[in-house]
């Protein structure tokens, strides 16, 4: 297989080009909503985006469970600062390709990656990769709601902390932005070192998000996020999807299609382990190309 | 009206949960029947019994508290017909009679009576005495004679002489007892010397200078012992049986005398009491049957505590090594069985592992390498309560590892996927959020752990284990916890009360009280282990172990 331009082989890549500090996310997250529409009419339509300015190139990839050919040759850009949905039928491969980005799937015994994904052009399959700092840069947030039995001050303060940050001060102010970044601080300000298991489950879900962009990555993956949430709840994270994909690249799995047209700039179709289709959402959902993904979104499959 | 039908009924499952509910019930009758018998034979022990008098048919008298009434087994005679009950009385006065015990026949009693003056008096040898105080004298001066006046002098001489009893062991223990541990400190430094190569004369005869001192400080102490007790011996009581047999003894050997049948039923309570905190707080006297089983009781928790320390964090490492670690697959399925099936070891061959192993291999080269100054005489090259405490440890370290891995288990992939997408090592993800949310798992296991090794004894009777440990595992001497000491044990002592004791009949309460008290130390070991566990649980209330 080609290898994409990769100046680095072996050893560690450097893991924080110039990014979006924490002191800037508070200001950036202002950003109106008018300001974002006009970008969008300006800039090139989010497919051509993804060929010109890919975060991510998933590359020719096969994905096995054992003998079990999960993922048959995957290949897609992504880009960055856009909202990406994978959408399909359960059992299509959608989550277990989003596990692969910060390589999740290593934990599952067994399983075995061919072809290669590029994180601004590094493989992050390879061996020199320190897997503990790329996760910090691909952030996840999970289907099932999942903050730790401890408090919410602790749960939001957990990433900084493994990184060494120890200074109390810093961790407070880290704490502050990335629950403000989650849209959470104003409900919880006043009882951070309560439980995080006294939240609701949005409010939960919410603070997972706070958590993950706490180590400030630069991808945000979502394994249907709003799942198990009501309309409410799952509407304040979609409004929260525009404001954060501000600085960050997300990639969002969902079975909803509403959500899927709402929220995303591009949509990816798998079925059977196949990306069938992917473009511009809007396309996809309103002129779709292959006849299988017309059938799903309107609904006469899946 | 329904017809009923068999089938119907089958079909209806009643039968099932009847049979469900049938063997819970019955378990739990079998529980409450085993803690019920042990309460009220181990409760009924501190309690002052009413002295019962009874006059025979044949004119003899007899003195005795009330032990049990039982109808009479099949027997020939005529005079005895069947149905019939007797009575067993506790008689004491076992140098009088040599039994303390006697039955009598329910025929045989023609009168019966509580006569209020009579004592009850508990000694430091031959048992208790029961009877009347004919005279007390202090050398040749007879202080008091008769009943009366006896008691009238009785009490406030008995403060005196246990005074003295209590200075005397002031002197032998702590005293004396220091003496000898810086006399034994000298020779062992004196004996290294001898067996390094280096002269060090001067030390030497340092240190002789300091025997020389210590033993000047020994002879103070026991011409103040020897004192003491010239003056103890001073004081004499004869005592006369209801029948007229008259006992003269030593007032020291007097531990306390009372009037049960005065008494009421306060002043019983106080005495109650008291009885039940002296068991709690004394040494075992008379081959462990009189007296208190303190030394027991700090032996079961002592060696549970050190047990404790050892197999968690051992147990626990093993259970993350071989969930987290270990690349499943045969080897570790067959590691799995292997650890239960040693939870089913009978303990004795663990007993037998700890005494060859730990006593005789690793203490045996402890003792070689570090204390060979000591030898012939072992340190830790015998049974203690280090290895007593290691072997239990070994026995339940499967149930522990099997506790840790189901608790391990237990915690949500979400947890250990959240923490790793988090940037945290397998480590960290661990130790950080895994670890505390399977603790209620791992405390789970202590509490099993626990449970089994503090009621364990065949292993303990090979590692460390005596009827009469001469101390306590602590003391003030350096280093404080003396882990190579022998040490005494409730389920031991039960043991050797109970079938070891050469007067069994009087032992039999004794063995009761033991039961009792060892099932209460299981049950607040077990309380404070659980309630730890409720504390964590709490904390992780969203985990679902």
């Amino acid at each position: 297989m080609q290898t994409v331009s990769s100046p680095v082989t072996s050893g560690t890549f450097s893991v924080r080009p110039e990014r979006a500090t924490l002191s800037t996310l508070v200001v950036r997250t202002t950003t109106s909503e008018n300001e974002h529409m006009k970008q969008e009419q300006m800039e090139p339509t989010p497919a051509a985006l993804a060929e010109s300015h890919p975060k991510i190139v998933i590359q020719d990839m096969n994905f096995f469970y054992g003998t079990v050919q999960a993922l048959t040759k995957v290949s897609m850009p992504i880009p960055a600062n856009r909202v990406t949905a994978f959408i399909g039928p359960s059992g299509c491969g959608k989550s277990t390709l989003l596990r692969c980005l910060n390589r999740l799937n290593d934990l599952v015994d067994g399983t075995r990656i061919e072809g290669k994904i590029l994180l601004e052009g590094y493989d992050i399959y390879d061996p020199g990769v320190d897997v503990t700092d790329l996760r910090t840069r691909i952030g996840m947030v999970f289907q099932k709601v999942n903050p730790f039995p401890k408090s919410i001050w602790q749960n939001v303060a957990f990433g900084p902390q493994l990184q060494n940050v120890r200074k109390r001060a810093t961790l407070d102010e880290v704490v502050e932005a990335s629950l403000r970044g989650a849209g959470l601080w104003e409900e919880v300000k006043d009882r951070l070192h309560a439980s995080a298991l006294g939240l609701s489950g949005g409010q939960q879900q919410r603070m997972c998000i706070a958590r993950a962009l706490a180590v400030n990555p630069d991808v945000l993956l979502m394994d249907e996020p709003c799942s198990a949430l009501d309309p409410i709840s799952t509407g304040r994270i979609e409004e929260l999807l525009y404001t954060l994909k501000e600085r960050l690249t997300i990639v969002i799995v969902t079975h909803n299609m509403q959500q899927a047209a709402r929220v995303s700039d591009l949509t990816g179709f798998f079925l059977l382990g196949e990306l069938i289709e992917y473009d511009d959402t809007k396309t996809m959902f309103t002129n779709p190309s292959d006849r299988r993904t017309e059938d799903y979104i309107t609904g006469r499959f899946g | 009206m329904k017809k009923f039908s068999v089938k119907k009924f089958l079909d209806s499952g009643s039968l099932f949960i009847w049979l469900c509910g049938g063997a819970l019930g019955l378990s739990l009758l079998m529980i409450g029947g085993l803690l019920i018998i042990i309460m009220i034979n181990g409760m009924g022990y501190f309690w002052p019994k009413d002295l019962i008098q009874f006059t025979l048919k044949d004119g003899s008298v007899v003195l005795g508290e009330w032990v049990a009434t039982e109808t009479i087994p099949d027997s020939e005679s005529a005079d005895k017909p069947k149905g019939n009950e007797r009575i067993q009385l506790k008689i004491g006065n076992r140098d009088l009679y040599g039994l303390d015990f006697r039955w009598v026949d329910q025929t045989d009693i023609v009168n019966e009576q509580f006569p209020s003056d009579v004592l009850a008096f508990e000694r430091r040898e031959w048992g208790n005495f029961y009877g009347r105080i004919k005279g007390i004298q202090e050398g040749e001066i007879l202080l008091a004679s008769g009943n009366e006046e006896g008691m009238r002098v009785l009490f406030s001489l008995l403060e005196r002489t246990n005074g003295i009893q209590k200075q005397i062991h002031e002197i032998e223990h702590n005293e004396i007892g220091e003496l000898n541990h810086l006399l034994e400190q000298a020779r062992l430094r004196l004996r290294s010397l001898e067996m390094s190569d280096q002269s060090g004369a001067e030390e030497r005869a340092g240190i002789e200078m300091r025997v020389q001192e210590l033993e000047a400080l020994y002879e103070v102490q026991n011409t103040a012992l020897i004192a003491l007790y010239e003056e103890l011996e001073q004081f004499r009581m004869t005592a006369v049986d209801v029948s007229g047999e008259e006992k003269t003894f030593q007032f020291g050997t007097l531990v306390k005398v009372w009037l049960p049948n005065a008494m009421g039923v306060g002043e019983k309570l106080i005495m109650y009491v008291e009885n039940f905190w002296k068991v709690l707080s004394e040494e075992p006297r008379e081959a462990n049957t009189e007296g208190g089983i303190f030394p027991a009781i700090f032996g079961t928790v002592l060696m549970v505590v050190i047990m404790s320390i050892a197999v968690v964090p051992f147990g626990v490492l093993a259970a993350i090594y071989l969930k987290e670690y270990a690349k499943q697959g045969l080897l570790t399925r067959m590691i799995r069985i292997a650890v239960n099936n040693l939870a089913g070891v009978p303990s004795i061959v663990f007993g037998v592992f700890g005494l060859g192993f730990f006593v005789y291999a690793v203490g045996g080269t402890l003792d070689q390498l570090f204390f060979a100054e000591a030898l012939p005489n072992p340190t830790f090259g015998t049974g203690g309560i280090l290895w007593a405490s290691l072997t239990l440890a070994l026995m339940t370290v499967p149930v522990v590892i099997v506790a840790t891995e189901e608790g391990l288990s237990a915690v949500p992939r979400e947890y250990r996927e959240g923490s790793l997408g988090l940037g945290a090592t397998k480590l960290e993800a661990l130790w950080r959020v895994v670890l505390p949310c399977a603790m209620p798992g791992i405390l789970t296991g202590l509490i099993l752990a626990v449970s089994r090794a503090t009621g364990e004894v065949a292993p303990l009777m090979l590692t460390g284990v005596v009827k009469l440990a001469p101390s306590l595992p602590i003391d003030g001497f350096f280093p404080f916890l003396h882990l190579d000491r022998k040490f005494m044990h409730l389920g031991f002592h039960i043991y050797d009360v109970g079938f070891q004791s050469p007067n069994v009949e009087a032992a039999k309460p004794m063995v009761y009280v033991t039961t009792f008290i060892l099932v209460l130390v299981v049950i607040l070991l077990n309380m404070a282990a659980i309630a730890l566990r409720t504390r964590m649980r709490r904390r992780y209330a969203g985990s679902s172990v």
